[in-house]
């Protein structure tokens, strides 16, 4: 067992930087779920830990010994790939035996773990065939056999969900979580997937643009997300993001946007200690579509707004509107003022709601669960 | 209606083609039956094809006027060579090619693709005078060593590694084995078209050399079935029936193992042609 330390791993392709001065610490027995859109760097971070890919600069420490330069073979990690990368003319029990093979155990072990493996993935009856001749959840199964059989130190975990369908993706999620609780083996998880990180993580790590931005237990990423970008990101759909202007009358602080007036509570106000030296000037303001309530009529601390489009699924209604708000996009990285601005909001309102487009909807934020940034997009402390 | 005419007309030019390019061996096939004063004479009519009494005669004439196994022995032991140990190092070059990271890596892959359009009858004279130079003449090495690497074989086994996913290599590497054991265990097996294509196109490309045989052999000791023919033609008394027998026995070989792998040719040369 060990846990794994990045210490300000860096890594560049063809001078092309991709990962920036990486710090994170995967504690022993952990499951850390690396998050962030395609192409921000995780995969790559995860071939970095596998010996895969190089290490540009810092380093990499597995039990507290530093794998730059040790080939994958001598790191006792195994990874689950994507596409499973089960050998197509091997049968399961072939595929199973191949690493305990190449550690040149006896045939007899190698034939009890074989066993005790399958029966933990119920893999028995499947021994004899070859990849092609099973299912997609099958594969994975096996492909998490072949990870699990060496007794690695770390678990290395590619998208391993992303080629099933929606359904059998959140059964295996589970059966992933309670294995990973059982073998207590480290474990580091890469997707693209908010839920699947949400789900799956003890701690989760989001990534954008080879930057870790927040590494924090699920529900602390949803409470208090480190920037936009993690608000944007975690969460779904994600939080709406407007520009506010920060205003005071006698003892009342309130956000004004456009002509809205939004008060702020005290429990706001407690969460976001300097908010004091922001009196007068611009803000970000983050509220999530779950926390927007549908309200009657208008008036003070509502938005008024335009529907634009309903979806509904049955248990919810996402609502798209237009207001007269500005919004951002989380993930534009300068936050530069489009020459349009956007002006749509997404709310998620529980149970059906039979909205029309062009209806007029009164808004009403939860006072208590605003989310304050500074322009630059960074939560105000 | 029209859609039949069409399909038709497709069939009858596919026919037409294919007795233009089966005429000459099914002539060969039965004029190795017929005596050898009808040979001549049927030539150029359609008697040509039919074999009438058909006899043996021709083929126990060609074993008892040549030393025709022996010559085939050799065309095998050298052919047989060459594709074996052609397979082992073009497709270990190919993979080096393909997937190890060493420097001049794309510089040398450039000069084996630029080796593919020079024909061996550019180099035959320099590479007769190395020979000659190394005391290697009449001997079967000389005819099988400078012909083991391929260009051409490595051309095709690269552009079916290039294909193949790199994750499998990757796990491998994961499970512990080493970059040899991943060839001969991941990569081979998973090869199989390639490595019945390049058999097969070598095997057809030596079996029926000519030219380079010719320079390097002296004697009949080591001569394969390509110049023995020809010194057969000459062999008095000029026997057409005799010579067709020869021809039917020599081409027999190549024929059996193209129908026998036929299906894996066609799919390698597919695979390695999209791929590359």
């Amino acid at each position: 067992m060990a846990g794994i330390v990045f210490d300000k791993v860096g890594k560049s392709f063809d001078g092309e930087r991709v990962i920036d001065s990486m710090e994170l610490t995967v504690a022993d027995g952990e499951l850390l779920v690396l998050v962030g859109p395609s192409g921000c760097g995780k995969s790559t971070v995860l071939r970095m830990v596998a010996g895969l890919e190089s290490v540009t600069e810092g380093t990499i420490r597995i039990g507290g010994r530093i794998v730059n330069d040790l080939p994958p073979q001598q790191r006792n990690v195994a990874m689950v790939f994507q596409n499973y990368a089960l050998y197509p003319h091997m049968t399961v029990r072939q595929n199973l035996a191949f690493p305990l093979k190449m550690k040149k155990l006896a045939g007899a072990e190698i034939d009890r773990r074989v066993a005790e493996t399958a029966a933990m993935l119920d893999l028995t009856p499947l021994l004899e065939r070859r990849p092609k001749a099973l299912s997609g959840g099958q594969r994975q199964r096996v492909a998490m056999g072949r990870a699990i059989i060496r007794d690695a130190d770390i678990f290395l975990m590619d998208e391993p969900l992303s080629n099933l369908d929606a359904k059998l993706r959140g059964q295996i999620r589970t059966d992933i979580a309670a294995l990973q609780a059982r073998l207590g083996i480290t474990t580091l998880y890469v997707t693209h997937d908010q839920t699947e990180a949400m789900t799956l993580g003890q701690r989760v790590a989001v990534m954008r643009k080879g930057r870790l931005q927040q590494v924090a237990p699920p529900h602390a990423l949803y409470t208090s997300p480190a920037n936009i970008f993690v608000a944007g990101f975690i969460g779904s759909p994600g939080m709406n993001i407007l520009r506010a202007t920060l205003e005071q009358e006698d003892d009342e602080r309130f956000l004004r946007l456009d002509g809205q007036r939004l008060p702020l509570t005290r429990t706001v106000i407690e969460r976001h200690h300097g908010l004091a030296d922001h009196t007068g000037r611009e803000l970000l303001v983050g509220i999530r579509p779950e926390h927007l309530a549908l309200t009657d009529s208008a008036g003070h601390g509502t938005l008024t707004v335009a529907a634009h489009a309903a979806e509904s699924l049955g248990h919810e209604t996402i609502v798209h509107v237009d207001g007269e708000v500005e919004t951002v996009t989380p993930d534009a990285p300068e936050l530069a003022r489009t020459t349009e601005a956007q002006t749509r909001l997404i709310t998620v309102l529980p149970g059906h709601h039979p909205i029309s487009r062009g209806e007029i909807l009164h808004l009403r934020p939860e006072p208590d669960r605003l989310h304050l940034f500074d322009p630059s997009g960074n939560t105000l402390a | 209606m029209k859609h039949l005419l069409r399909r038709s007309l497709d069939y009858l030019l596919v026919t037409t083609l294919a007795l233009l390019f089966l005429a000459p061996v099914v002539m060969m096939l039965v004029g190795s039956l017929k005596p050898d004063q009808r040979v001549l004479v049927e030539a150029g009519s359609l008697a040509a094809f039919i074999p009438g009494e058909a006899s043996l005669q021709n083929y126990a004439d060609v074993f008892a006027r040549s030393d025709f196994l022996r010559f085939l022995l050799n065309s095998l032991l050298i052919t047989g060579t060459i594709v074996a140990t052609g397979l082992l190092v073009n497709s270990l070059a190919a993979y080096a090619f393909a997937r190890l990271q060493w420097r001049g890596r794309d510089l040398l892959f450039n000069l084996v693709l630029a080796l593919m359009i020079l024909p061996l009858e550019a180099i035959a004279v320099p590479l007769f005078y190395q020979v000659a130079l190394l005391g290697l003449r009449d001997t079967y090495t000389a005819q099988i060593l400078p012909f083991i690497a391929n260009a051409f074989a490595i051309y095709l086994f690269y552009s079916f590694f290039i294909g193949l996913p790199r994750e499998l290599e990757e796990a491998a590497r994961l499970d512990g084995a080493s970059t040899l054991r991943i060839f001969f265990s991941i990569i081979v097996p998973n090869s199989k078209p390639v490595f019945a294509s390049v058999a097969i196109l070598t095997f057809l490309m030596w079996w029926g050399s000519y030219l380079w045989p010719l320079m390097v052999t002296i004697g009949p000791a080591v001569r394969p079935l390509p110049v023995a023919i020809a010194s057969f033609y000459t062999l008095p008394p000029l026997q057409w029936g005799d010579i067709l027998a020869f021809g039917v026995m020599m081409v027999s070989p190549a024929l059996l193992i193209f129908l026998l792998f036929q299906r894996w040719f066609v799919r390698g040369v597919a695979a390695s042609a999209i791929k590359g």
